[in-house]
């Protein structure tokens, strides 16, 4: 049977904002299935975003849902999940959104180790704002603020998460969406903060003005260039150029969960006023 | 008889929040306000509550925001860098209605200024600092007991508006150390937002046809509902059109102008027979007062209007005071702000005379004294 989008999809929300052959609805679906076979009650998840593109999925969604100011959406995030530590909060965000201006939060977040689920929609650009170099824009790309060419290094978003602390990290690709379910619910059955970066295409800002035809070349180059973490492991160095690794890249369990700590101390400071007393 | 203890105002101000029901602080560290964190990082622990200290103002403020849509009291403590930091999302939460306490203890600017001197000089920012018309509750306590109860007293407007209260207060009051009484619980009258009694189904989170200030569901609690900080309808979604923006940008600027007598709180001091009053808040208000007291002696006929509600500003009453007296003397540590707001409300009908004061030390009385004479 096909899978009823709808018992999540807020009547009359559609159509998205999206663009056409925009991959952020495939990511949206793979969000859905995936909090589905989680059996995650809708009254117990909030979704949070900032500003952008990817930041606008969460009002589509019949969740608790939270629009909020541009890169900050993992401290409104923080927020809810020490008032409520045995809820969800998943945390919608884009490449320039989660690093750039909100680059400081993103590794602090990652830094706590809180039980939040980050998923990264990077699609190399400022879409919303008309295609304009984030911190992932690859070298020598164009943008309309990099007209001769990107000479910004980027990022490498789950190197950055790593090493932040995080301790689950993933990639997947709007073109493995399959694969992209799976790696969203490991990453919400992981305790602790998980990152999943969601690997995206921008044609209208970024595709067209960097030698992808169409929609269709940016989903190929997806293809063509991620491999399994496994398969990419294999690879002898010299045949690793112009492939990257998705999946799971690094996971580490058993690391202390921010709000279970916290909430550690507040009953370890209540058993000693009950011994006082 | 409540509990007598000797605090300093940012320590009487986490007590304040604390009677008010505050179950969350998300802070960043900066003098002269850290010991409103640090008050907050013991106790709070201990009564179940949750203490953040995030990485930066920005995300304190955020997280605050977010700990109270998840239905906790929340509060942040800051000062001017700092306050500069969170307007962006002091914004976010004017327009999103979602009730919190920020605390900025004052001191001087701009820039790093004088972190451990006190100033007046954010009065201004603590009504515009956001970018867009909003409403805003300021309360600017001078006295430790003063800064207890106007702690109480901010959560509850919070609460009942719907809206981030700011409480603006200076070093000096901040680390100065007096007398004061704690309350027993139940003496403080302690409001709590209004919640839906509707089904999740018909709940509208910004419906404005049963007043200005709509009842408000915590996140969690079967509401399912969007929020977001565009300009949005009555269901909360995304509206880019004429004339909703335009009316709800009104009703949220009415359900704080439109309730001033509820809001607005001042003090007067010997004003009946006054010739002469004072304008002041704060420590320069504390000044004040010794002023008026050695002026009286004097024979000179002195009094001080010492409002505790900054904004909405205390039009009325001002513009009553000027039509009464020959002038009216602000001092404040600044180089003149809210002197303005007293000029515009006293509309030429009597005099208006500022001391400005910007080098980290108070407004002494004498200074006081002497501009009174000058004026009489």
């Amino acid at each position: 049977m096909a899978f009823d989008y709808d018992q999540y999809i807020r009547g009359g929300k559609l159509p998205h904002i999206w663009c056409p052959g925009c991959t952020y609805g495939i990511v949206f679906k793979s969000l859905l299935r995936a909090v589905d076979t989680m059996k995650i009650a809708k009254d117990d998840v909030a979704l949070v975003s900032g500003i952008g593109c990817a930041s606008r999925l969460p009002g589509y969604v019949d969740f608790n849902t939270l629009h909020t100011t541009h890169g900050r959406a993992l401290g409104f995030a923080t927020g809810i999940k020490m008032a409520k530590p045995d809820k969800r909060v998943i945390v919608v965000s884009g490449d320039g959104d989660a690093t750039a201006i909100g680059g400081n939060h993103f590794i602090h977040a990652c830094r706590r180790n809180i039980d939040i689920t980050v998923l990264v929609f990077n699609n190399y650009i400022y879409g919303m704002t008309g295609g304009q170099y984030s911190p992932t824009t690859p070298s020598g790309h164009l943008a309309t603020t990099m007209p001769y060419g990107n000479i910004d290094p980027s990022f490498n978003i789950p190197d950055l998460a790593k090493g932040a602390g995080a301790s689950f990290v993933a990639r997947g690709t709007a073109y493995h969406a399959a694969g992209l379910d799976r790696l969203i619910i490991e990453a919400m059955q992981h305790k602790g903060l998980s990152v999943v970066e969601i690997i995206n295409a921008c044609p209208t800002t970024h595709g067209r003005r960097n030698k992808f035809k169409s929609p269709t070349d940016m989903l190929l180059w997806m293809k063509d260039t991620f491999i399994t973490a496994v398969a990419f492991d294999k690879l002898p160095p010299e045949k690793t150029a112009g492939k990257l690794p998705m999946g799971v890249l690094y996971k580490k369990e058993g690391l202390p969960e921010y709000c279970e700590t916290y909430y550690g101390l507040v009953e370890r400071l209540k058993k000693q006023r009950e011994g006082r007393a | 008889m409540g509990k007598i203890k000797l605090l300093q105002g940012n320590e009487a101000c986490a007590e304040g929040a604390l009677y008010a029901g505050c179950n969350f602080f998300g802070g960043y560290p900066i003098t002269p306000s850290t010991e409103v964190a640090e008050y907050m990082a013991r106790r709070l622990p201990q009564v179940g509550g949750a203490f953040l200290q995030m990485e930066d103002e920005i995300a304190a403020m955020a997280s605050v925001i977010g700990g109270s849509l998840a239905g906790c009291k929340a509060l942040t403590a800051t000062s001017g860098p700092g306050f500069s930091l969170k307007q962006e999302n002091m914004g976010f939460a004017m327009l999103t209605e979602i009730p919190c306490v920020i605390v900025n203890v004052m001191r001087g600017g701009p820039s790093t200024g004088v972190p451990t001197g006190p100033g007046q000089s954010d009065i201004m920012q603590c009504k515009w600092g956001t970018h867009g018309d909003h409403p805003v509750i300021c309360l600017t306590p001078a006295y430790v007991q003063e800064i207890f109860s106007e702690t109480v007293r901010a959560f509850n407007l919070s609460e009942k508006y719907r809206t981030p209260v700011i409480i603006a207060f200076d070093e000096i009051v901040g680390h100065m150390r007096e007398r004061i009484e704690i309350p027993d619980p139940g003496v403080l009258p302690i409001v709590n937002r209004t919640k839906p009694t509707c089904p999740p189904s018909g709940y509208l989170p910004y419906d404005d046809t049963k007043g200005d200030v709509p009842p408000m569901a915590n996140f969690f609690e079967g509401y399912r509902y969007h929020v977001t900080g565009l300009n949005h309808g009555t269901d909360g979604f995304p509206v880019n059109a004429s004339p909703r923006i335009h009316t709800d940008e009104l009703r949220l600027i009415r359900k704080v102008e439109a309730n001033k007598a509820d809001i607005v709180k001042f003090e007067e001091t010997l004003m009946g027979d006054a010739e002469v009053a004072i304008f002041a808040y704060g420590v320069s208000g504390r000044s004040a007062k010794t002023a008026v007291e050695a002026a009286r002696k004097e024979g000179i006929k002195v009094g001080l209007f010492r409002p505790l509600t900054m904004w909405p500003f205390p039009e009325e009453q001002v513009a009553a005071i000027a039509s009464r007296v020959k002038a009216i003397v602000v001092p404040e540590l600044s180089l003149g702000q809210i002197i303005f707001e007293v000029e515009r409300c006293a509309r030429g009908r009597c005099k208006v005379e500022g001391i400005f004061r910007v080098d980290g030390d108070p407004i002494n009385p004498a200074q006081i004294l002497a501009k009174v004479k000058e004026v009489k």
